[in-house]
């Protein structure tokens, strides 16, 4: 038992930390929404820099070899700024799909470059018209075409998918599901970005009858569903650390605020009702940095109590991030209404991070089904 | 970062799980399972048994029976104790005026004390709710004067929990008017059996008389049975609450329910007497209590670590007991659900010979005495204050 930081991962932590309260406050986080793809080249360049860009590859790859807590680390921290750069979507989510399931040739082609932060991928796999949380009931269908494959479709929430040099796709094929890495510039692609209410770039994207050549195939055919369910247990317990790095700004912001607004001649912060609704604010960060330690220890653990000690902490951090999110609203009173101010921000972060991979109430479900948690220790 | 205890901590629990396995009285266990109340002789028992093993008071210190464990081995010994069913244990002997004797006491009171209180030879109740003075303790009024060698003691103290069993209390008594509330208040320790002293049972919604009403009229205590200072008894209790937080979230115990409502749900699934519906519905708030007491969990083990680390947050201890009783209160309404109306012709019996299942009709009564953990030892509301002001500055 021991909650400790190696030296490695408190200069880790210390790096990003001092990355984002140097480089990254509010103000950069309007000005990167406001470019054209949605978040800011310089600050992914700067994020390249610091080596973030190569954190969870292996070191023959080019990377640091990060694991959990690692990736925990800078997903805390980067929340904390409400960093809006696509770190999740591009590294963590379609650089881990390739990390995954690409063949050495497949990597070898384009790992410097995102690790350098100069080539951008993005995973195309949420549906628009099927299941929500899923990794195999998709309609997205791959048929067999002369020595290649022919993919029909459509994908949403496809983080930053609009400004990405390559998708990779998921579909139902013969065999069960298969990712594949398909240029966005291809025929049959249509491809439409958008802002999230979240701030984050996200794109919707068609695909109707597009070429996908044999190579293309990430991981062998039908291997899809178990490359998914691996990577979204990975990202799962970063978007469970990111929530926790948001709550703890917003929580130290509506502190700050309650010490500062004054009405009815004295410092809010001095009334009970504020103190104690803060303080039950507090109590569920507290919960919620447990779970995502828990989170990313359990990445090393064996795949049931992986999986639903992921799914503990997805269902605890949605019910903390929509309380404590709310209630920072609430106790700023109309400022926190605005889109001047980050207590907004932050509020709107943390319902997307609910919302994807899972909300509360699915991973609840899963738990319900396996007849409750495997002990741990 | 990891999980995992270390060998020699497995190796402790292994230790402590075989001793309880043998030690515990069928009995004794089986009372605990069915959540029947247990008698004094019962705790009292279980306390000597403990005792002879060396087990009674673990977190004392090691001259006065304590063992040189790490805040990890004690909050392993109190999970195991709760997952084998044992009893707790008197909480006023071992976690509260033990501690406060040991650490404040004279050589003669430790020598006289001590030893009594960790075989429970002496039973120990509280002194410190009056009538007027609740979560606002320091407003207390029960007055000391002194009168040669002797206190001579008037007033009242209320919701004295086991003060009919008592033979001994411990309580804070004001001795000096003119300076702070918090100032002029002494510690004591009285016999039950002075002259002067007036025990009366209040009746409580769970049907237990375990409350008390306590009154002294010119009751005699001698000035050798003050702890520490005169009107410096408000920082000998203050020790007495924080004393230990290893265990404060009560995580075994927590534990050892959901397993037992679990058990209790699957056996009434199986007698046909839960639709799907309701068993779909009671899966899905088992797993939401599992989640909270997962997280609950790692929260107590980082606080754990970091006692041991020697740097634990000051507020910590309000957070775990907050959520800790929360959660167990929780519990207690899904049994009640799981129960359902089998309980209603049970106004105050504790489980027993009813034609039904004795958890059945022990259900509401449990549901009714947990109402008091987020009340006593500093209400909820209290450890929000606390929280709010040293931990977030407000």
């Amino acid at each position: 038992m021991d909650f400790d930081l190696t030296e490695e991962q408190r200069l880790l932590s210390e790096t990003v930390s001092r990355f984002v309260a140097d480089r990254y406050d509010f103000h950069s986080r309007l000005k990167a929404m406001a470019e054209e793809r949605g978040y800011s080249r310089a600050i992914w360049d700067q994020m390249a820099d610091l080596g973030l860009l190569g954190l969870p590859f292996a070191e023959g790859d080019g990377g640091f070899g990060g694991g959990g807590v690692e990736t925990m680390l800078v997903m805390e921290a980067l929340g904390r700024g409400l960093v809006v750069e696509p770190y999740a979507g591009a590294v963590l989510m379609a650089g881990g799909a390739l990390r995954l399931a690409g063949s050495p040739a497949q990597k070898a082609a384009r790992l410097e470059g995102i690790i350098a932060g100069q080539y951008l991928m993005a995973l195309a796999h949420s549906e628009p018209d099927g299941p929500r949380h899923t990794v195999d009931q998709l309609r997205t269908r791959g048929v067999v075409d002369g020595d290649g494959w022919r993919l029909t479709g459509a994908k949403t929430a496809v983080i930053a998918g609009d400004s990405t040099d390559e998708l990779i796709v998921s579909a139902v094929t013969p065999g069960g599901v298969t990712l594949f890495l398909v240029d966005p510039q291809a025929d049959g692609i249509a491809v439409q970005g958008r802002s999230g209410y979240d701030g984050c770039r996200v794109a919707d994207v068609r695909l109707d009858g597009v070429w996908a050549p044999a190579n293309a195939v990430l991981g062998g055919v039908g291997s899809g569903s178990a490359t998914l369910t691996r990577l979204f247990e990975e990202v799962t317990a970063a978007l469970v650390a990111e929530a926790v790095g948001i709550m703890t700004d917003a929580l130290n912001t509506t502190v700050d605020y309650l010490k500062t607004r004054s009405q009815f001649g004295v410092a809010i912060g001095s009334f009970q009702a504020l103190q104690h609704r803060a303080v039950d604010m507090m109590m569920q960060v507290e919960l919620a940095r447990s779970m995502a330690i828990l989170a990313a220890l359990s990445l090393e653990m064996p795949a049931v109590e992986r999986r639903l000690n992921i799914a503990a902490a997805k269902a605890k951090i949605g019910q903390a991030a929509r309380f404590v999110g709310q209630q920072a609203v609430q106790l700023h009173g109309a400022i926190g209404l605005t889109l001047e101010y980050k207590i907004g921000h932050a509020f709107k972060r943390l319902t997307a991070i609910d919302a994807l991979l899972g909300d509360a109430d699915h991973h609840l479900d899963v738990i319900a089904e396996a007849g409750g948690l495997p002990a741990i220790g | 970062m990891n999980l995992d205890f270390t060998d020699e901590d497995r190796a402790f629990r292994a230790d402590v799980r075989t001793f309880l396995a043998e030690a515990l009285p069928d009995d004794l266990r089986r009372k605990m399972v069915e959540r029947r109340h247990l008698a004094k002789e019962d705790i009292v028992r279980w306390q000597r048994i403990l005792n002879a093993r060396g087990w009674a008071v673990p977190a004392w210190p090691v001259e006065w029976g304590g063992q040189p464990w790490t805040p990890t081995q004690r909050y392993i010994f109190q999970e195991e104790m709760a997952l084998a069913h044992a009893p707790e244990g008197s909480p006023f002997n071992v976690n509260m005026i033990g501690p406060v004797i040991a650490r404040f006491g004279t050589e003669e009171q430790k020598r006289r004390f001590l030893p009594r209180i960790a075989n429970i030879d002496d039973w120990w109740c509280q002194g410190f709710s009056e009538p007027g003075a609740g979560s606002d303790l320091a407003a207390l009024k029960t007055s000391a004067v002194r009168d040669g060698d002797d206190y001579v003691l008037n007033g009242q103290k209320i919701w004295t929990t086991q003060a009919q069993y008592a033979d001994w209390m411990f309580a804070l008594v004001r001795t000096d008017n003119t300076g702070k509330k918090q100032q002029g208040i002494t510690f004591l320790l009285l016999e039950m059996k002075s002259p002067g002293i007036t025990v009366r049972p209040i009746p409580s919604i769970d049907g237990i008389s375990d409350l008390n009403e306590v009154f002294f009229d010119n009751v005699r205590v001698p000035v050798a049975n003050r702890i520490g200072e005169e009107g410096r008894g408000w920082d000998y209790a203050k020790h007495l609450l924080g004393h230990e937080r290893s265990g404060i979230a009560r995580i075994g115990l927590s534990k050892e329910r959901l397993a037992q409502l679990r058990q209790l749900r699957a056996d009434l699934a199986a007698r046909g007497m839960l639709t799907a519906a309701e068993q779909a519905r009671l899966d899905r708030k088992l797993a939401e209590v599992a989640v909270e007491l997962r997280a609950l969990e790692l929260t107590q083990l980082r606080v754990v670590a970091a006692d041991a680390a020697g740097g634990g947050a000051a507020g910590a201890a309000s957070i775990l007991k907050i959520k800790g009783t929360e959660l167990q209160q929780r519990m207690t309404e899904l049994t009640l659900e799981l129960a359902g109306p089998a309980g209603l012709g049970v106004p105050d019996h504790h489980g027993e010979g009813d034609g039904t299942d004795g958890w059945r009709a022990a259900a509401p009564l449990f549901y009714f005495t947990m109402r008091k953990v987020s009340i006593f030892g500093g209400s909820n509301e209290i450890q929000k204050n606390i929280i709010a002001k040293t931990m977030l500055g407000l």
